[in-house]
């Protein structure tokens, strides 16, 4: 698998505070990335920041290359043909993703227009024909109806449509589930699945749902505090979390069967900003924390080909944990 | 659609014949036209005569009905002063007034919503600062006041310009500045703040992640979403075309319908005053007539309006 | 079966909807025929979507709206009008708890006073112990005495939710409505939350309504759930049974759709959208979206009972009494 965008060392701070703290992430062509965590952790500004979508007030170091293309202090120019163009992305709230006054046909035509160069009657038969490839009813006709006249899940799906307008190697899809109804989620990811086998584009998943990223990711990566704290391939992370973080993000989901235990929940909250742990984010909150772990923020080790973990005591071989069925 | 101009047309005429009702009652209980037009020294048959004369001896509410049945046969009344027709004594003035607010409503509309804009987008400048602190000191200084001090300053000191009068187009730059400015300051943070509420919003970032420059996403974006609540204000400017000067008009000694107004009151001018404020009355309702239109015509979501239902 | 603590009989509860700005008013059934018992010290797990009127149905259990038909009964005797000085009197023993923590406080008032001020309402307890009283509520959620002076904003989310609870219990209440208290908050916040209501519950035998659009967290806290789809209960029993082997063709596409970390699942698709309570299909409101649908569907709407292993399904199919699917018009 060929890289295609390669995220090293990646911060971001807001008038001086830290929001990532050097992510580093590679996304290879074609692959299903999962980016998971808690509100807060960075998982939305890691990818708002490579496609400098962040307001200007925040301060971003670190590089992010496409193909070996730094996009980090990149000219506006360079950024708006990969923005929709190379790399789209799709946000949680559909229904006020879309602007209210436009047509949801005019919205996709404009994605059409810049990265296609269609206009008028081709660029309305192109609409028409991605409204049906993400399953639109009547794609015809609800080119000219306004967002507020779709429901929630149909909005996605128009979002989603405008994503494919520019016939992107990435879709960064941020939580685009979180605020649809459990059936329509199912119909969402099940829809993201068949475009990504149809046409061969990457996607990162982010969302705060480690089960979402299983079924549709074949990599995941957890995020702490600004940071990556394990990445490995789906299986693994499931079947040999090293990371005390993701076995506590494990123990927090009630299980569908067996008896029914007390969930092991991790006790406290995330640190803020401005009162980050001098070594591990996590020690505080960590039931294996050891002096060590304060003196400075762990680097990630490697555990099996493909697995990290940023923890001092990654590769030691975990006690039997339970994952939820 | 046609439901809905009905119903907004109803509530214009209830509005109206509000607006008329008070100021009849309150200008009936605020002392005695007669005494007042015929002076304190006139003797009391004079007094009598003149109350006969115009209808002042009856019941407070059969002048109210003929006031209104007059109104309906579309005779407003004449000046108790000199007995012409109310109307067209209002109207001699209007065109005056005109020449004062139009001109100070394009100011509003041209330093007002290109300044708002301007600072919402580079929100946190220098220029953001001055401009916000300009605005606030526009719409803090009542308009006597910011008159009184330009008269100060570009008549009195400088000379340049006329201070009052309606001799010349140079007797209007003062009193349109101060209408103008006043307005342009408030119209600026309204802008401004309508601005910021919608580059906040979720679909800027969308249209931003598709690749449109900045410069695409706040004129085919954020403009459209902006203008629907700065329509409300600018309509009512525009509604306060007629009334919006009386206090300009005094300072200025601008011969418009405001002055008439000020004078009309002091004298208990019924007819006039009734007269000025069924137009005034009248102008606001039209302008708030074509806001709501407008919103319509701006907002699909008003258009259409199917709305999900949202029970839990 | 012991007598229920609360047992509602038939619930329904309409509202006028008016379709646009232009349109002609509508009425909508939120609830449409719901009944339920919760026996003292146990959970019921309401499961749906949103639109399905389990909030609706919350409201109604606790008398703060009126049903339109159908009634309600605390203790075995029928729930006072609200406003009546009965019903306040009752509502000292119902309490309620909503998905957002900072909405459900002031923002002015320091929560330990917010604690306290159920108790001064209900004139609980002479005030010289309502302090005391405070400081015992803190720490049956897990907050410390000094959480007392803190105001909402100074709190996470988590802790807020705890301070939420703690007020809730405030007048030993012996039924706690829980509307989708959990699903604001993070991962590892819920799984706080949810072994606080277990603790809670044990500790202090109240029954619950827990009301949740995730059905792990009901499997959690449950001890019977009822499946809601437009208004109705659609399925009830056992959440172990229901979930293993749903019978409602809806409660199967629920179940299958709930995401398994780790272990890729067959899903039932449903097509369509969450219908909406004004456009409600005749027959089984279901029908359109059921891949098991037979002619019958389309015309009868179906009962809720018990099967013979004893789960209520309302389903033709599932009841066994309509066979031989039909294919779906797209």
């Amino acid at each position: 698998m060929s890289g295609l965008v390669a995220i090293t060392g990646l911060t971001v701070a807001f008038s001086g505070q830290p929001a990532l703290r050097g992510v580093d992430l590679a996304v290879g062509r074609g692959e299903a990335v999962g980016l998971v965590g808690e509100s807060g952790c960075g998982k939305s500004v890691t990818w708002l920041a490579a496609l400098g979508l962040l307001p200007s007030r925040a301060e971003i170091g670190g590089s992010v290359r496409l193909e070996g293309e730094e996009l980090i202090g990149a000219p506006p120019a360079r950024l708006e043909r990969v923005r929709g163009g190379r790399i789209a992305m799709i946000f949680q709230d559909p229904a006020s993703s879309l602007n209210p006054v436009h047509r949801v046909g005019r919205q996709i035509a404009e994605a059409l227009s810049l990265h296609r160069g269609l206009e008028g009657a081709s660029a309305r038969a192109e609409a028409r024909r991605l409204l049906d490839l993400v399953g639109i009813p009547d794609a015809s006709r609800r080119l000219d109806a306004y967002p507020h006249e779709f429901s929630g899940g149909q909005n996605q799906r128009v979002m989603i449509a405008m994503a494919l307008a520019g016939r992107p190697e990435l879709l960064v899809a941020d939580e685009p589930t979180t605020a649809l109804d459990v059936t329509i989620q199912a119909q969402i990811l099940d829809l993201l699945h068949s475009l990504r086998r149809e046409f061969g584009m990457a996607l990162v998943l982010i969302s705060h749902d480690l089960g979402v990223v299983s079924e549709t990711c074949e990599r995941v990566a957890v995020m702490y505090a600004g940071r990556i704290v394990e990445e490995a391939p789906t299986e693994r992370i499931f079947a040999d979390p090293r990371h005390p973080y993701t076995r506590g993000l494990l123990g927090a989901l009630p299980p569908l069967a067996g008896p029914k235990r007390r969930l092991a929940s991790i006790p406290g909250g995330v640190p803020e900003p401005w009162a980050m742990p001098p070594g591990c984010a996590f020690a505080p909150r960590c039931a294996a924390h050891r002096p060590e772990c304060d003196r400075a923020a762990p680097h990630p080790l490697p555990v099996a080909p493909g697995h990290r973990a940023a923890c001092l005591r990654a590769t030691e071989p975990a006690a039997a944990e339970p994952v939820p069925a | 659609m046609v439901r809905f101009l009905l119903s907004r047309l109803l509530r214009a005429a209830v509005t109206i014949v509000l607006v008329v009702t008070f100021a009849f009652v309150v200008l009936r209980l605020s002392g005695d036209p007669a005494q007042i037009i015929m002076g304190a020294d006139a003797p009391p048959e004079a007094v009598d005569a003149f109350r006969t004369a115009w209808g002042l001896d009856q019941p407070v509410w059969v002048q109210y009905f003929h006031y209104f049945g007059a109104i309906a046969s579309g005779d407003l009344g004449r000046s108790m002063r000199d007995g012409r027709e109310a109307i067209v004594l209002v109207a001699e003035r209007i065109p005056a007034t005109l020449a004062l607010t139009v001109p100070a409503l394009l100011i509003k509309l041209l330093l007002g919503i290109p300044a708002g804009i301007y600072a919402a987008l580079h929100r946190n400048s220098a220029v953001d600062r001055a401009l916000m602190v300009a605005a606030v000191a526009g719409f803090t200084v009542p308009s006597f006041v910011l008159g009184l001090l330009l008269v100060l300053v570009f008549a009195v000191q400088l000379g340049w310009l006329p201070s009052g009068g309606q001799e010349s187009w140079r007797h209007a730059i003062l009193p349109v500045a101060t209408l103008g400015i006043g307005g342009a300051a408030v119209l600026a943070r309204f802008t401004r703040s309508a601005m910021l509420e919608v580059l906040g919003q979720p679909y800027i970032r969308t249209a931003s992640a598709k690749g449109l420059t900045w410069r695409a996403v706040v004129w085919s974006h954020a403009l459209p979403n902006a203008a629907i609540p700065t329509v409300t204000i600018v309509g009512f400017m525009v509604g306060s075309l007629i009334a919006g000067a009386v206090v300009v008009e005094s300072v200025f000694s601008w011969p418009g319908v405001g002055r008439l107004m000020v004078v009309a009151v002091a004298n208990r001018d019924l007819a006039v005053v009734q007269c000025i404020l069924l137009l005034v009355a009248a102008t606001m309702v039209v302008a708030n007539l074509t806001v709501d239109v407008l919103y319509g015509v701006l907002d699909p979501r008003l258009r259409t309006g199917i709305r999900r239902a949202g029970a839990g | 079966m012991s007598a229920p603590l609360l047992e509602a009989e038939g619930l329904v509860r309409r509202y006028a909807m008016r379709r646009g700005l232009f349109g002609r008013g509508v009425e909508i059934a939120a609830v449409d025929g719901v009944s339920l018992r919760i026996e003292a010290g146990r959970t019921l797990g309401l499961v749906g979507e949103s639109g399905c009127g389990k909030s609706t149905t919350g409201r109604l259990v606790l008398g703060l709206e009126r049903p339109d038909a159908g009634s309600v009964r605390f203790e075995g005797r029928p729930m006072p009008p609200p406003g009546t000085a009965e019903w306040r009197r009752l509502r000292a023993r119902m309490q309620m708890v909503f998905q957002d923590p900072l909405g459900a406080l002031d923002r002015r008032l320091p929560i330990g006073e917010q604690i306290r001020e159920p108790l001064d309402i209900h004139g609980l307890l002479d005030p010289a112990a309502r302090q005391a009283r405070v400081f015992d509520l803190l720490h049956a959620v897990g907050l410390r005495e000094d959480h007392a002076a803190r105001y909402p904003h100074e709190l996470s989310g988590g802790q807020r939710q705890r301070a939420v609870l703690a007020r809730a219990l405030a007048t030993g209440p012996s039924l706690l409505v829980a509307d989708e208290p959990i699903s604001a908050l993070d991962v590892s916040i819920q799984a706080q939350v949810m072994n606080l209501l277990a603790d809670i519950q044990a500790r202090f035998g109240i029954a619950m309504l827990f009301i949740s659009h995730d059905l792990r967290a009901v499997r959690q806290l449950s001890h019977r759930i009822a499946v809601m789809y437009l208004g109705r209960i659609v399925e009830e029993g056992e959440p172990d049974a229901v979930l293993h082997d749903p019978a409602h063709p809806y409660a199967r596409a629920l179940v299958s759709a709930i995401p398994h970390p780790g272990r890729a699942v067959r899903r039932i698709l449903l097509p369509g959208d969450p219908p909406n309570p004004a456009d409600r299909p005749p027959g089984c409101a279901f029908h359109p979206r059921c891949p098991a649908a037979v002619a019958r569907c389309r015309a009868e709407s179906p009962a809720l009972k018990p099967r013979a292993d004893g789960r209520l399904v309302a389903c033709h199919v599932a009841q066994g009494e309509a066979e031989a699917p039909i294919r779906q018009a797209a």
